[in-house]
């Protein structure tokens, strides 16, 4: 039988959610005492025009107390606070639960919420806040505080942020100058471009000089960035892809110059400011790219910066790193364990998802070692460091020396060796030609050597990679895969073996699924939720948050029997709720979920099996994979066996109680047989293996919380197109290499025109941007097309 | 013929006024953030209530 849900759902007021007691303030619901706190705040502050943006705009609230007080530290309150005066300061929060117009609201009116807050603005897209406060009213760690208060948990990580002018900016400046001097470059070329030069010649002279004026803040400042490459490759006596660009750019405006300056032509500036804005248009595409999906890597940031230390009575707010063996600490509910500890209390829920991947909290008892990286749910238990941060397990994992992967790209190495030999060939060319012209014809000879070089110039070919992967990265992010770098796309095109992990990857604890079989009534379950909502145990929060049946009864003679169930008695019922021997039931055989039965007054009633799901269509994703599905790798027993054999293709191996050095093992075997491996996975626990495969890709379903050893992330909805992600990447390649073609081919068509002498520097100079222009467009062009061909095959 | 010249000099001094106008917004910092401005303004500031309503969080 399913829930009979005839009980009215009550969302919560504030964020939306149900709750497991609906509290109430006058007719407005609340799920939990954190929201309700929150809406009172704002009520008594006037503040209510919050919920006037959007519905159930809030962020669910939890009771915080001062968790922040590190933040007043002098050390830690330098890294944070961006400017500092005695009474003024400004700071910066990182608050990723902002959403809605509705955040923006409320957070730029803080000032209302308290004294010493002068101005508050919100970066929606950064996701974050700037606070103006005076800190002789409100101290940072208050401010913090206020935030976690009203519910927009500020995220505080150690690293400072990056301030200032970032370098896409600086390009964009450049870009913005070389733009300018193009279009007025072209507006004054146009009487040379009508054939007019012979009308009027101060006025053409006077043109031309101002072309070249235009033309030189492009020279000295935007295209300078091409000449200090050239010039730094110089110096390390190599010759990078910048070196024939910078000498391209280089022989067209001197050229240009002297031909102002000596009066005998009016120059080809408007090619060279046109060459140096494509040229640009291209960085700036790339690095927007690179911004875009620039993520946090240090796993540090993870960790709260802070843990409570027991000193004598008193509770000491201690950077982690300082933590010594044996200090005591004090952990509260949510807070992830800092270091590998013992617990002192009588027992703890920790939820080690972090670390394994596996969602179900762990039951530590008195004096047993908790590691690092759990988090713990419930009530606060105080721990003695065992080991310190840097030696415990969890660092030694990520300290693996799995860390970079050296593989050089291809497309870097073909733009190289074009770079290295290409430039002495054109270079010995240009010489060569120059020596013929020179018996021949030496009136021509540096016009032949200027076309020579210009056309030469493989500007097309160092467009054509950073304009496919840039926009094949943009395409991949619209289907919410978000890729480290272009040099992931190349390694994707090559992978033959997948691997997977189980738990969060192949399915999902998103959305457990709950199901009831027997008979209760609508009564009966709302005391089964009455009595669930009093326990910490994760089964009895799945089953409070899932029956939506609301009672206030009272609950008499309440026992939680830790590893049995719970028990308490209702209206002169007595329930028990637990393992099949607690409550007296048979046990059921076949295990592919956990269960949970229910007895009323010594009746088995029936029981809730929880389970969690499969993704979907992950066994059409699985199929068309087949040969290259290489295994599953689970660090959970084998209870799923039969459900995972049904999915995977019958070739799959699929293994369980993997540890990770296991995971890490097996795919460093299939590495050594020449293997090109993907590993898909969530958690920590496969941070060594996402490193040691070619391509590691972490599946989440909160873009908030990735893992950082991944190369890529991927959204968990979107995991059944893997396979066609794939494709599109192996797509990407194919266009890079008919891309690098086409460039090649417009450079040895023209060469051999230019060498002849049949190309003129100014058909040359047009040839180039238009050559640089068409291999951008093609290239993207075609990225956009096999995406669209490729993600709209049937499944 | 004249006229060009001024005319030249006009088009190039407008010019370069909306390139240092977009230079001055570049590094004042407008393109930082496209999008909230445009969320911002649609909020209208309510009329304060009797300034013994307004409470402070301590």
């Amino acid at each position: 039988m399913k829930i009979d849900h005839t009980a009215t759902v009550l969302k919560c007021y504030h964020c939306g959610q149900t709750g497991e007691d609906t509290l109430w303030v006058g007719d407005k619901p609340f799920c939990c005492y954190g929201c309700k706190a929150i809406y009172e705040i704002l009520q008594e502050n006037d503040l209510c025009e919050y919920y006037s943006f959007e519905s159930t705009p809030g962020v669910k609230g939890i009771l915080a107390d001062d968790t922040y007080t590190y933040l007043d530290e002098p050390d830690t309150r330098k890294k944070i606070i961006e400017f500092d005066s005695p009474d003024f300061a400004r700071v910066r929060f990182q608050i990723p639960s902002i959403h809605c117009s509705s955040c923006i609201w409320l957070l730029e009116h803080l000032e209302r919420l308290s004294k010493g807050i002068s101005k508050s603005e919100v970066n929606f897209l950064m996701k974050t806040v700037a606070i103006d406060f005076n800190p002789q009213q409100i101290k940072l760690s208050q401010l913090a505080h206020l935030l976690t208060r009203i519910g927009y948990f500020p995220r505080i990580s150690r690293e400072k942020e990056t301030t200032g002018a970032s370098p896409s900016k600086a390009l964009l400046i450049r870009l913005a100058v070389a733009g300018f001097g193009f279009g007025n470059v072209m507006l004054f070329s146009f009487p040379e471009y009508l054939g007019l030069d012979h009308s009027d010649h101060t006025l053409m002279r006077m043109f031309s000089w101002l072309n070249l004026l235009l033309a030189l803040p492009v020279f000295l400042y935007s295209a300078s960035g091409y000449f200090l490459s050239a010039f730094s490759s110089f110096r390390q006596k190599q010759i990078n892809i910048d070196v024939p660009i910078a000498l391209g750019l280089f022989a067209l405006f001197s050229r240009s110059a002297f031909d102002i300056i000596s009066a005998s032509g009016s120059g080809y500036l408007d090619s060279f400011t046109g060459l140096v804005f494509f040229l640009l248009i291209g960085r700036w595409f790339q690095s927007k790219t690179y911004e875009t999906l620039a993520f946090d890597r240090d796993f540090k940031s993870y960790f709260p910066l802070a843990v409570h230390k027991r000193v004598a009575t008193e509770l000491k707010p201690t950077v982690i790193y300082e933590l010594e063996k044996g200090d005591r600490i004090w952990i509260r509910n949510r807070e992830i364990i800092p270091a590998d500890s013992i617990l002192l209390d009588e027992k703890a829920y920790i939820d080690y998802s972090f670390v394994t991947g596996e969602s179900r909290p762990e039951k530590v008892l008195q004096n047993n070692v908790v590691y690092a990286g759990g988090r713990l749910n419930g009530q606060p238990v105080s721990f003695v460091v065992n080991k310190k941060t840097s030696q415990s397990h969890l660092t030694s994992l990520w300290n693996h020396e799995v860390f970079r992967k050296t593989e050089e790209s291809k497309y870097k190495k073909i733009i190289d060796l074009a770079a290295r030999k290409f430039t002495w060939i054109v270079m010995g060319l240009a010489l060569l030609t120059a020596g013929y012209w020179y018996f021949t014809n030496p009136l021509h000879m540096w016009l032949v050597i200027t076309s020579v070089l210009m056309v030469a110039c493989p500007c097309a070919l160092a467009l054509a990679a950073p304009f496919t992967y840039g926009s094949m990265l943009r395409v991949l992010g619209r289907y919410k895969m978000y890729l480290k770098n272009a040099d992931v796309i190349e390694r994707l095109a090559h992978i033959d073996a997948v691997v997977f992990d189980k738990t969060g990857t192949i399915t999902t604890g998103q959305t457990p699924e709950i199901k009831f079989t027997g008979g209760l009534s609508a009564e009966e379950f709302s005391w089964v939720k009455r009595l669930t909502s009093y326990s910490t145990h994760p089964f009895s929060t799945l089953l409070t948050k899932h029956i939506q049946e609301q009672a206030l009864v009272i609950v008499s003679d309440f026992r939680e029997l830790p590893g049995k169930g719970l028990e308490g008695t209702m209206e002169g019922h007595a329930l028990l709720i637990g393992s099949p021997a607690f409550v007296g039931a048979t046990p059921i055989g076949n295990s592919n979920a956990s269960y949970v039965f229910v007895s009323i007054d010594g009746e088995v009633r029936g029981y809730f099996s929880i389970a969690t799901p499969v993704r979907k269509d992950m066994k059409a994703m699985l199929g068309r994979l087949d040969h290259k599905c290489v295994a599953l790798l689970s660090g959970d027993n084998d209870s799923d066996h039969d459900k995972m054999t049904a999915l995977f293709p019958a070739h799959t191996k699929l293994l369980f109680n993997q540890s990770p050095h296991d995971k890490l093992e097996f795919i460093r075997n299939l590495q050594a047989q020449g293997k090109k491996v993907l590993m898909v996975g969530d958690g920590l626990n496969d941070a060594g293996a996402l490193k040691q495969s070619d391509v590691g890709m972490a599946v989440t379903d909160d873009t908030a919380l990735f893992t950082p050893a991944c190369d890529g992330i991927l959204q968990g909805d979107r995991i059944d197109g893997l396979d066609r992600f794939m494709d599109l990447a192996k797509a990407s390649t194919h266009i890079l290499k008919t891309a690098f073609v086409i460039s090649f081919m417009y450079n040895a068509i023209a060469l051999t025109f230019a060498v002849t002498g049949h190309l003129t520097p100014l058909v040359a100079a047009i040839l180039m941007p238009v050559s640089s222009i068409s291999v951008v467009g093609f290239s993207s062009l075609a990225v956009r097309m096999s995406a669209s061909r490729i993600m709209s095959l049937k499944k | 013929m004249n006229i060009i010249i001024l005319l030249i000099g006009i088009s190039l001094t407008i010019a370069v006024v909306f390139l240092f106008f977009f230079l001055w917004s570049m590094k004042s910092g407008q393109f930082d953030d496209t999008y909230t401005p445009s969320i911002r303004m649609l909020f209208e500031d309510k009329k304060k209530k009797a300034d013994t309503n307004t409470k402070t969080i301590k």
